[in-house]
Order: structure tokens, then sequence, then C-alpha cells
């Protein structure tokens, strides 16, 4: 753990303060959003909003793939734990999210089989160990998880297991950040984009946002250190007038990514339009089984009727995803919304913005 | 959407416990030794002050690295006694087994017991057993209820901790919540994480040798230091300030954390204290705590203050604040 520690120290984090504090105009304000939810929980971690100059904002973006998951997704989840011998296994945080009528976690205590895994691999191992039994994987995640999904289909495929399927909620997070400019009323100034997400899709993979849209990216690790130098960098580039993509996280990120992992992922899926939670349907942003995997997609194995959808009109989820409302200023924050009774996704999930800023944030201090 | 089944997480330690327990429990049955919300009640018998606690455990893998299930059961019962000053005496223990358990596993986890007992210096005065058909429980689990008597002049309660206070603790952090969860997942390390499961009232009884006026003493077991600290700031109605850097953490449990993605903040241990004791004898404690055998680590973590009743907060390592809340959700099932 030592290699850590030297991105966490005291003293040089001060000086990267200090620095960014020279830089920052005084006379207006700077727009930055983290778009990952990992980055969210570790800057509230390292208490480091407090700590920059005011005119630097942070706003937390739609990178929470618990978050961005549609109702109706999470409904059609739950139908299929409804179905008879089907098992339900899933990422921990999805199953406390509430659904139009119900959550995976409250079937599961009505008798669902609903399982948590650490990794597509253990939904496969149940398969294997329960051949009688129906085995769905709910793949939720950006492209970091995606190629592992693919991987385990393919594993499947090889080993003949029939009771293997997943239902692909896989989310892209390049189109979701063009989207959220599209909209146009955030006047962001720059992105802090995701070291996870960019290990695949490399640095490049935002050059098209700079170019479209004139907005610098830096790619930062999740250390306090690395924030600051991400912050720093990308106050830079947006006084000095120079869009770009940088990558502060090069110990784990390259300008290329990870091919074969974008390979694998390639060969199974493909780009389709997709339903986020809050930004609605947007082109091209989610994946779908290929037609020679498409056996393996469990919304066609199971013939799923149309589930009808109900949103919770008092959560502001969609909002806050969008950067376009504080949780503080949602009325059921804190009041009647809390992690032990969320409204909304962004509360459940571990990297939820409404969760992060309950768990870690005080108008006080 | 109405919840009409009980749920992992109320069994957590946290947040979710402790809204059953009020709710529930407290509300059931209703009295004012239970509305105080201490590790063990203490009740007037013929004129003395005795503390009484229980405690059941369920603790998967039943043995693990620096402990069993056995003398996690008498070390847990004897804490709590000792967590409100008293001298812990006599325990009962009960037997939940399940039926194809091996009997060297029994064997050894009831021999672990009474040597736990022998060590503690308590007496384990009556029992019970049952076996449950193969699959109505895992293995075995263990009830513990225990006695002992509070010394005259000693005042220890959640409720006691006063603006200025410093916060101490006897040693690292994390580290029986760790060494369970890695025995469970098959995660090995460079050095094998070990339980710090270890009976705390001898150290108690030195500690309050040295200061009898100590506030509080809550063993920080199920939801970690961050939901004992949130309990005693609600009990308390004070704010308690933490400082990052001061916190103990073993570098095998920080690395292992790291690796889970969890927060030592909230893992278990069983052999920890923490104490609220005026400031201005602070040293004078943690020179006492340094020398007995379960405090050489010992440390001051923090400070009680006026500010933010009810809640804990940190000072981050670069200079930023924020909260600590109470444990949420089933972090990690199963640990005690
Ligand atoms: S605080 Fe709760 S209700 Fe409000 S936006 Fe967040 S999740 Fe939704």
């Amino acid at each position: 753990m030592k290699y850590l520690d030297e991105y966490r120290d005291p003293e040089l984090a001060r000086r990267l303060l200090s620095r960014i504090e020279e830089i920052a105009p005084g006379d207006r304000v700077i727009r930055l959003m983290e778009i990952c939810g990992t980055h969210t929980v570790a800057i509230f971690r390292s208490g480091l909003r407090h700590l920059l100059p005011s005119t630097i904002r942070l706003i937390s973006g739609p990178g929470c793939p618990v978050c961005v998951t549609a109702n109706e997704d999470i409904d059609r989840a739950i139908w299929l734990a409804k179905q008879p011998g089907v098992i339900v296994t899933t990422f921990g945080d999805l199953v406390r999210v509430p659904g139009s009528t119900s959550s995976l976690n409250v079937e599961r205590s009505n008798g669902a089989d609903v399982r948590i895994v650490y990794a597509t691999i253990d939904a496969l191992q149940i398969a294997r160990a329960t051949p009688d039994r129906q085995v769905v994987f709910v793949g939720i995640g950006f492209e970091t998880t995606a190629p592992t999904v693919a991987a385990a289909v393919k594993q499947a495929a090889a080993e003949g297991l029939v009771n293997f399927s997943v239902l692909p909620v896989h989310k892209l997070l390049p189109p979701a950040m063009g989207a959220l400019l599209e909209e146009g009323n955030l006047q962001l100034n720059g992105f802090l984009c995701p070291g996870h997400v960019s290990t695949v899709i490399g640095a490049s993979a935002y050059e098209d946002v700079v170019n479209r849209y004139g907005i610098s990216c830096v790619v930062a690790g999740f250390e306090p250190l690395d924030l600051l130098h991400g912050i720093y960098l990308l106050v830079e580039c947006v006084v000095k007038g120079t869009p770009q993509v940088l990558n502060q996280y090069r110990r784990a990120v390259s300008r290329d990514g990870n091919a074969a992992a974008r390979r694998l992922m390639d060969e199974v899926f493909e780009p389709a339009d997709s339903t986020w939670r809050g930004l609605g349907p947007i082109p091209l942003s989610g994946l779908r089984f290929r037609n020679s995997w498409r056996r393996f997609d469990a919304g066609e194995r199971f013939s799923m009727p149309v589930i009808q959808v109900r949103e919770d009109p008092a959560c502001r989820c969609g909002d806050v995803l969008r950067g376009l409302m504080e949780p503080p200023q949602c009325t059921l924050f804190r009041k009647v919304c809390n992690p032990q009774n969320p409204k909304g996704p962004c509360m459940v999930s571990g990297e939820g913005t409404c969760g992060a800023y309950y768990r870690y944030h005080t108008e006080s201090l | 959407m109405k919840q009409r089944t009980v749920q992992l997480d109320q069994g957590s330690g946290g947040r979710a416990t402790h809204e059953l327990v009020k709710g529930l429990f407290v509300e059931a049955f209703r009295n004012e030794f239970l509305l105080e919300m201490n590790d063990s009640a203490l009740v007037q018998l013929n004129g003395g002050r005795i503390a009484m606690s229980t405690d059941s455990y369920v603790v998967d893998p039943v043995i693990f690295p620096g402990g069993n299930i056995g003398s996690l059961a008498v070390h847990g019962t004897v804490n709590d006694l000792a967590m409100r000053g008293a001298r812990p005496l006599y325990l009962t223990a009960g037997f939940i087994l399940e039926e194809g358990l091996s009997l060297e596993t029994l064997e050894q986890v009831v021999r672990a017991m009474g040597e736990a007992a022998r060590e503690s210096g308590v007496l384990i005065v009556a029992g019970d057993t049952k076996v449950v058909p193969r699959g109505k429980a895992d293995k075995l689990f263990i009830n513990t209820a225990g006695v002992g008597v509070v010394p005259p002049g000693i005042h220890v309660a959640g409720q006691n901790a006063r603006p200025g206070d410093a916060v101490l603790i006897n040693g690292t952090i994390g580290d029986h919540g760790m060494a369970v969860l890695c025995k469970r997942e098959g995660l090995a390390f460079e050095n094998e994480i070990r339980s710090d499961s270890a009976p705390l009232h001898d150290l108690v009884r030195q500690m309050l040798e040295v200061c009898p006026r100590i506030h509080v003493l809550r063993d920080p077991t199920r939801g970690g230091v961050a939901t004992t600290l949130n309990e005693i700031a609600q009990q308390s109605s004070v704010g308690i300030r933490l400082l990052e850097e001061a916190l103990p953490i073993g570098e095998d449990v920080a690395g292992a954390c790291e690796l889970l993605g969890l927060d030592p903040l909230y893992v278990a241990n069983e052999g920890k204290l923490l104490a609220c004791v005026p400031a201005d004898e602070a040293e004078e404690l943690l020179q006492v705590m340094r020398r007995h055998p379960l405090g050489a680590k010992s440390r001051r973590i923090g400070e009680v203050t006026v500010e933010e009743p009810g809640r804990v907060f940190l000072k981050t390592r670069i200079g930023g604040h924020r909260l600590v809340d109470m444990l949420r959700g089933e972090q990690l099932p199963r640990i005690c």
C-alpha cells in the first residue's frame, strides 16, 4: 500500500492547491464536471470541495451505472426475478434500487432468488451449479464491465451452458457526455474523466468531445493528489483557452486503452440506443447482443411483456444526474429520502451523488 | 414500497439495525434500562450495581485466524460488560447446532470457549443446547449472556461524552472484520490478517484506576468505529471530530480494504475500545494503555465537540472535512 501513500501526501496536496489558487480566475466561475461516481465519492471522502477556490465549481455527473439504469430496466429485472425457476444475479447496489412498484431486494425477501455477485464469472458458476434453473445476469456498468460480461457469455457458449443469459443494460460514457452538452444549460468548462472506464476506451476516446464542443477532458485517477492534479490541468486548459484531452492517470490509462477488451466487447455486443435515467434515450449509448449471440439475451429468452413504467415524480434524480441540481435542493433529501429508505437510485448507490452528499456532506463544514 | 420481511442489513449493526431495535424491540419491551441503548444494562441488586448483557454469534467461517466463534462469544460478552466499567463474573452459553456439524469442530470451539473464559476470569455457569435439522441453521450459532459488578464511583455510559473530551482507541482498527472476510473469501495477503478478538476488562480496570472519570467506553464491533462513534454522538448529543491521519490502521488491513473497496472505519473490531475522557487526563491514560499488552498502539484519534451534535466528522489528510455516517447496507454480513 506504500505506493498509494505518495498520492495522499498532505504537503504535496497543499502545494497543488496553492497552484490551483494562483491560476484560478478571480472574476468568473469555472464549472467542471466529474462524470464518474467513483470520482464523486473520492472527492467527498477527501473533503476536497471545501479546499478549492470559490470560483471553481465541481458538478457531479451521470457516471454511476446503478443510477443511470432506467426504471424500465429495473422493472424488467424484477419481472425476471418473479419468474418461476429463475435466479437473478447482479452487482450489489442494484438490488436496492426502487423500480416502479418494487425492488429486487423486496422481491428477494418475498421469496425470489436474487443473488449478489462480485463478478460475472460468479453468475456463470451459479449456472453450472444449478443446471435445472435459469440464471440471468443483469449486466449494468460502463465500458469497464461490458468486456467481462462478453467474456462470460463466450465462456458459457464454449461450455454449452444453456441456462445462462444476460439482461444487457450496459452504457457507453462518451455519448452521454455529448448528450449533456447538447442540452446546453450546464455551461460546463471541462470534464474530469473516469480512470476506470478510460483504461478500456483510452484517453483518445474523448477527442471527439473536445473537437465537437471545444471542452477539455482530463483523465484522472482516484487519489486526492490525482484529483487535485486533474483539476489543476483542467483549470489551466480553461484559462489558457486550449481545449484538449490530457491524461493525468498515465500509470493506468494509455492513449488507446485496452484493445483486447474492446475487441471482446465488439465481438459479442454492438452499440444500440439506450435510455438513461434523467437523460432519456441517447443514440448509440448502450450495448445489445449481436445477432449471433442473441440467444444469450434474457430479453429474448423469456417473452417479457411490456411493463407499465411509473416514475416517482418527487424524486429529482434525473436533474441530479444531469448536474442541474445538487441533492440538498431536493425537498426529499435527508427528510424522506435516505440510504435506508431511498426514493431514487442516486441515494441507493455507493457511488450515487445523493448518497455521497448524504454520507459525507454537511453544509456547516 | 413497504417492507414486509426482515432484510439482511437489519443485522448489520448499522443504521438499519438501529432502527429495527429502536422501532420494535425497545418499543415492545419499553423500560428505562433498554432506552439507554448501552452495551449492557446497569441494574440495582441488593444495593450493588450489576451489569447485564447478551449477544449472539453467527460468524461464518466459525474458525478464523486469531480465534473462533467460541472464543469470540466469550470475549464479546465480557467486553460488553467491561464497557460499563463492570468486572465480568458469570456467563451463560446457548448453542444452536446444525445436524451434521463435525464433532471435531464443536470440540475445538467449546475448548476455545473454556480457555477464553478462564483467561477472562469468568465462569460459564449455565447453558443450553439445541440441534436443528440440516439446513435449518448454518453449522453453529452461540448466544452468551453475562453479568458483572460495577465498582462504586464508576459512571461509564454512552450518554456521558462531554465537549472537549479526547477520543482514544487502544490500537489498530478493522482487524477482526478483515480477518474473517479474508478467510471467508480465500484472500491471502503477505501476512495473515488476524482477528483482534480479546477480553478488554483488564485494560479497562487499569484505565479506570488512573482515571475513574472516564466518560464513555464502547467497543466498536459490528458497524465499526464509525457506527459506534455515531451512536455516542447521538446518545450524548455532541459532535465528534476525527483526525484521519491519527487513525491507526494496519498496513495489511488497509491494503485489503483498498482492494475490496471497504472503509476500515466500518469494519468490525472485537478487541478494541473507544474511550471519551477528559482531555487533561488523556495523556496519562494513553501511557497506561500503551503499557498494557492490549493497548500498545493506543492513540488519541479525535475530540468531542459542541458543533454538529449527533454527528461524526473527519478532518482528512489533505485538510478537508467530511461527515462520517453510520454503517448503511450490509457491508459484511455474519462477521460476528
Ligand atoms: S435525494 Fe432522493 S428523492 Fe431526491 S433526487 Fe436524490 S434520490 Fe431522488
